[in-house]
């Protein structure tokens, strides 16, 4: 068996399984906050009414969908270059995640767009390339099971994840590059926030909230995830040792 | 009362607003009990492998000739 391999698992299954408990309090909390902050403390916009508290749910789930992928390519970069066994087990555990909030980016866009702009949906290049983010997501995690080996598949997914990493800035600056329908940056931008502290603070808060919960989902997915390769380990062993002894079964 | 009934009406954008909500709620909480299951069951899995192992304990990491 790999020592080498488990080594850092080992170190971290005990890390996580210590810091778990806090973070997951932590963004129950945080959201508890940040949703009646949103809900309760916020006014409605002058212009868009209550629709605007879409927003409390539509900007971090967006946010969340670029900033997982971003982890992703970051470990699957990681994973291919210094093969740090942690590296593409914590991209593998993203991605469920990030797909996740990419598709509610997305529902929750189109929520918000009826009202607004007339219609659930438009072919314009933030909602599209936030299409194929959702795409790329989905193929990752198609490739991951489809190919047996985890090795193997590791490493297609990690370079399928770093070609597709290109979405990320077309993603960013499409309201810029193209006449969207889409609204401009409001918060990140050269000369700081538009928005009044009466919805930044909501939404900033939501934000913490959403990437606290990012992090409890990912440890949990991260070490089911090496469980499954140490049962996957186990089980091939077994076989092996069978194989060469040929002694019966003891139970 | 009054005062819940316009709260839930959402200014008339009732129909869009706790849609959205509602869904982000069903669909964090969904991932997240999904995790946690699929984490229990493997690591019952696991257990259960670990446990019909007759030779070799389980060792803490012992070599410690990690680079």
């Amino acid at each position: 068996m790999n020592l080498h391999f488990l080594a850092n698992p080992t170190r971290f299954q005990r890390w996580a399984g210590a810091i778990l408990p806090w973070v997951a309090t932590l963004a129950a909390l945080t959201l508890g906050l940040g949703l009646w902050l949103g809900l309760f403390v916020a006014p409605p916009d002058y212009q868009q009414g209550d629709t605007v508290r879409i927003m409390f749910v539509h900007v971090p789930s967006a946010w969340m969908g670029l900033f997982v992928y971003t982890g992703m390519a970051s470990a699957s970069a990681v994973a291919l270059i210094w093969k740090h066994p942690l590296a593409d087990v914590a991209a593998k555990a993203s991605a469920p995640i990030g797909a996740c909030f990419t598709f509610l980016a997305l529902v929750t866009g189109s929520l918000w767009g009826k009202p607004m702009w007339g219609a659930w949906w438009v072919w314009d290049a933030r909602l599209t390339s936030m299409l194929v983010l959702l795409f790329l997501y989905l193929g990752y995690m198609a490739l991951w099971d489809a190919v047996e080996d985890p090795a193997r598949a590791g490493k297609a997914a990690a370079i399928l994840c770093l070609v597709g990493a290109v979405d990320i800035p077309v993603i960013k600056f499409s309201v810029d590059w193209w006449n969207t329908l889409h609204q401009p940056a409001s918060v990140v931008r050269l000369g700081g926030p538009t928005i009044h502290a009466s919805i930044l603070v909501p939404l900033l808060t939501m934000i913490v909230g959403f990437t606290l919960y990012y992090l409890t989902v990912l440890i949990v997915r991260m070490r089911a995830e090496l469980a499954a390769r140490r049962v996957q380990a186990l089980r091939q062993a077994r076989v092996a040792s069978r194989e060469s002894t040929l002694a019966p079964e003891a139970g | 009362m009054e005062r819940i009934v316009t709260f839930l009406e959402m200014g008339g954008h009732a129909a869009y607003v706790w849609p959205a909500l509602i869904l982000t709620a069903l669909v964090l909480t969904l991932l997240a009990v999904h995790s946690l299951r699929q984490l229990g069951a493997r690591e019952a899995e696991l257990a259960t492998l670990e446990r019909e192992r007759p030779r070799r304990r389980r060792g803490q990491g012992g070599s410690g000739d990690d680079a």
